[in-house]
């Protein structure tokens, strides 16, 4: 049984004593035993330094300046570290964001999992084992009787996320604290584990908090929503008051960006007569040293064919381990092609970059994931802009100057940023440079490999407006990778569904509602948390 | 816009340094002073025995006493300081920057080109330092345009493994993937994509193989390996100068200072370096 919590005027500050920044701000709410408040907001908004400040813990740097937290009876705040290191683990558990980092790979999971209740005394090895194995059965892991004697990589990362619930329930701790605990995981097993935590939380009637940065999976676990942004509550409502009638402008942002949104680009040229744009042929790749028969040793794209016409954009979509992002970089030439052929506007496309000329290389730019390692953090955004500019058209001066602006102008970013380095631009911003950056060499195929992948929401959808935008104006084609099946609808006029490094499905834009297609995609489809509350239980119920 | 608020915290930080640094880069500063003017400003020749006594006290004719054959101790130890820090730098800089370069290359090329280069060096570096120096000064003899690079060869493998290791790093960024799929050339990804990115670090290791540069030059001098009489840099002043040390007279006490103070100087301005830990995010 969980126990009453009670936050009033939280403020938390960051840096040195005398340059003092507030990263939350007078935040008060509280939560009934056995309910679940979701804290929710995006990078930044303070929502897990929230999360973290329950356990009277700051991370490095920042430091709990006032305010109290009432969990029970206790005030945490007023702890000593002696009385802090008896509540942590024992009364308030947390649940982090990546199960992988946090178990240690060279002892048994067994080990980890009993911890807590050996370090608190809370029960004898024997019990706690017994303990284990019970809720491994309750969070429905596989051999819950033997699965602790194994070792952190012998299980998947879904089930190392239910294995660290585990270890946080195994002291009945009145509090507990999700930390994004499903947004590292592929759709299909974020269902199994959302599932399997709100069963334990229910039946157990543990009060909870749940951090996340997204919506729809917040309106399947919490009671009660509270919306942060820039540390300050914006809104504290019922799931499904917020949901259906959110007072603030924010929130109603965040709703907005989160709500499937087709982004229409015009009609594409998909006469039959013409020639397809990019045309791949029995395309099979992998790593590795190879055969005698020329096959590399790992295979991770098999016979992949796929005609794309100009103007189109075709969404490749797929979990992690599927090859979607190994077609693209063949496609972009970064690794050779073990089999098959690639076509670009009719013409063979050398199989690698050295034999590719200038002129095809520029036709296919890529852009990729995380815009903070794709641009160099040396270099101002100017001379980043400014290189491809160079070095495929030759231009300097003025015109090269008067291109810079336009770029920056097309993406949407103030002519001012152009002196900064990357360091200084946000996410979002950072990626409109990225994309900038593709657009400069004029190309006619742009591979967009998970570009809002590492994007708040409000953030990604600006972008993905952007790309449709640019799509209608440029005519410019995509390939456009991600694992997000709402992205990749909102955008694509087909989708191409991978796995195991196959293609096993193509769908048409006209068809995504209209059944029935390959189970996979159907799976992947119904996995996708919708913005409703109750999706999770009908979900269960049909499963 | 949002961006700002990191750049108006960032030239704060990048000028405050803890005292220990300010110390180092005084005491640096000195030395290089001493190194451009010294010689200049004396008022007595480093090699004028004169008529003063041999191991003379300090006083007010000589400040820092005389050496075995009664030369003005601080005129020996100024013109020493040219050897010392000169032959020094030039050998660092040249190690460092083909230690530097053979790195990016390594890491810019085919994996081929890299084993062949990792493992040549890492043949290097299991050869003892002095015994290398040793052989090279018995091979090519005692002269300063031999002595600096020996001196650079010697210390080549430990900037190209650090170098190497930093650059396969930022070879992995999307960022240089990028250049490569634009076409670039390996220079181009060499010198403007990878090099910016490891300079920093690379800087801090320059200072930090200066040290050692001059400690093998001080003990190859000790040896009586390194600069030849009648010139002098610090370690061949301690080795003329053994006979006074029963008596602790200055003639051996100074040299030994001024190798100490410069070592741990520039070691104190490599630890308290601003922005190193602020860059090392990025």
């Amino acid at each position: 049984m969980g126990a009453q919590v009670q936050v009033s005027g939280l403020r938390i500050v960051a840096g040195a004593r005398d340059a003092e920044q507030t990263i939350v701000q007078d935040l008060s709410f509280a939560i009934a035993p056995g309910e679940v408040l979701a804290l929710i907001g995006e990078s930044g908004s303070g929502k897990t330094t929230t999360a973290l400040a329950m356990m009277g813990y700051a991370r490095s740097g920042c430091r709990i300046a006032g305010g109290s937290v009432r969990i029970g009876e206790t005030e945490v705040l007023a702890l000593d570290a002696a009385g802090q290191r008896a509540l942590r683990g024992r009364r308030v558990a947390y649940i982090a964001q990546s199960a992988a980092a946090s178990f240690n790979p060279s002892r048994t999971i067994m080990d980890q999992v009993v911890e807590p209740a050996l370090i608190h005394g809370t029960s004898t090895r024997p019990e706690a084992e017994a303990k284990a194995a019970a809720l491994f059965r309750e969070l429905a892991l596989p051999d819950p009787d033997t699965i602790g004697a194994r070792y952190p990589h012998q299980v998947s990362g879904g089930q190392l996320q239910r294995l660290m619930a585990a270890m946080a329930l195994i002291t009945d701790p009145e509090l507990v604290i999700l930390d994004e605990p499903t947004t590292a995981l592929d759709v299909t097993t974020q269902i199994e584990v959302l599932r399997a935590f709100r069963r334990v939380v229910r039946e157990r009637r543990t009060t909870a908090v749940y951090v996340s940065h997204d919506l729809a999976v917040v309106a399947q676990m919490a009671d009660h929503i509270l919306v942060l942004r820039d540390g300050q509550m914006r809104e504290l409502g019922a799931t499904a008051q917020i949901l259906a009638a959110p007072s603030h402008d924010y929130t109603q942002c965040l709703l907005a960006a989160a709500r499937p949104k087709v982004r229409e680009a015009g009609v594409p040229g998909t006469a039959a007569a013409e020639t397809p744009l990019l045309e791949v042929r029995q395309l099979s790749a992998g790593y590795g040293p190879r055969d005698k028969q020329g096959q590399p040793k790992v295979l991770i794209l098999e016979d992949i064919n796929l005609k794309l016409y100009r103007g189109q954009a075709i969404g490749v979509i797929g979990e992690s381990g599927s090859g979607k992002t190994t077609l693209a970089r063949a496609i972009a030439g970064l690794i050779a092609p073990a089999h098959g052929e690639m076509l670009f506007d009719g013409q063979p496309l050398p199989p690698t970059l050295e034999r590719r000329s200038k002129e095809e290389l520029r036709r296919v730019q890529i852009v990729f994931q995380m815009a903070d390692t794709a641009l160099n953090p040396s270099q101002t955004i100017e001379r980043i802009l400014a290189r491809p500019l160079q070095f495929y058209r030759g231009l300097s001066g003025e015109a090269l100057q008067r291109r810079i602006r336009e770029l920056l102008d097309l993406v949407k970013l103030p002519a001012a940023v152009a002196g900064r380095l990357p360091g200084g631009l946000s996410g979002g911003q950072k990626q409109r440079v990225n994309l900038a950056r593709a657009l400069a060499a004029e190309p006619e195929l742009i591979l967009c490999d998970e570009v809002t992948s590492a994007l708040d929401t409000v953030v990604g959808a600006a972008v993905l407006d952007l790309i449709a935008e640019l799509r209608r104006e440029l005519g410019l084609s995509y390939l456009f990778i991600s694992h997000d099946l709402h992205t990749v609808r909102s955008v694509c006029d087909e989708i191409v569904v991978m796995q195991h490094g196959r293609k096993l499905a193509q769908v048409a834009r006209a068809d995504y509602e209209r059944g029935p297609h390959h189970p996979y995609y159907e799976l992947l489809a119904r996995s996708v948390p919708e913005l409703r509350q109750g999706w999770l239980d009908e979900q269960a119920a049909a499963a | 816009m949002q961006g700002s608020a990191s750049f108006t915290t960032s030239p704060r930080r990048r000028l405050a340094m803890p005292w220990p640094g300010l110390v180092g880069l005084a005491i640096l500063l000195l030395w290089l002073l001493v190194v451009a003017f010294g010689p200049a400003l004396l008022s007595q020749d480093g090699a004028d025995m004169g008529n003063a006594d041999v191991f003379a006290p300090m006083g007010a004719q000589h400040w820092l006493g005389t050496d075995y054959l009664g030369r003005d101790m601080l005129a020996r130890v100024i013109q020493g300081a040219r050897y010392t820090v000169g032959i020094a730098l030039l050998a660092t800089l040249l190690a460092s920057s083909i230690g530097t370069l053979l790195a990016l290359l390594a890491a810019a090329s085919a994996p081929w080109v890299d084993a062949l280069l990792s493992r040549s060096i890492d043949t290097m570096t299991s050869i003892p330092s002095k015994m290398l120096a040793l052989i090279m000064v018995a091979a090519f003899g005692s002269t300063l345009p031999m002595l600096i690079p020996t001196a650079a060869l010697i210390y080549v493998p430990g900037a190209f493994r650090i170098a190497r290791s930093l650059a396969v790093n930022i070879n992995a960024m999307d960022y240089v993937t990028v250049a490569r799929t634009r076409g670039e050339g390996r220079l181009y990804i060499m010198l403007h994509e990878i090099l910016p990115n490891i300079i920093n670090p690379m800087l801090a290791d320059l200072g930090l193989r200066f040290v050692y540069v001059v400690l093998l030059l001080a003990s190859l001098s000790f040896l009586g390996l390194g600069v030849q009489p009648p010139d002098a840099d610090w370690g061949s002043l301690v080795r003329e100068n053994i006979g006074a040390l029963a008596n602790g007279s200055a003639a051996i006490v100074a040299p030994a200072l001024a190798i100490a103070s410069l070592t741990i100087a520039v070691n104190l301005l490599i630890d308290n370096l601003p922005g190193r830990a602020a860059r090392g995010d990025h």
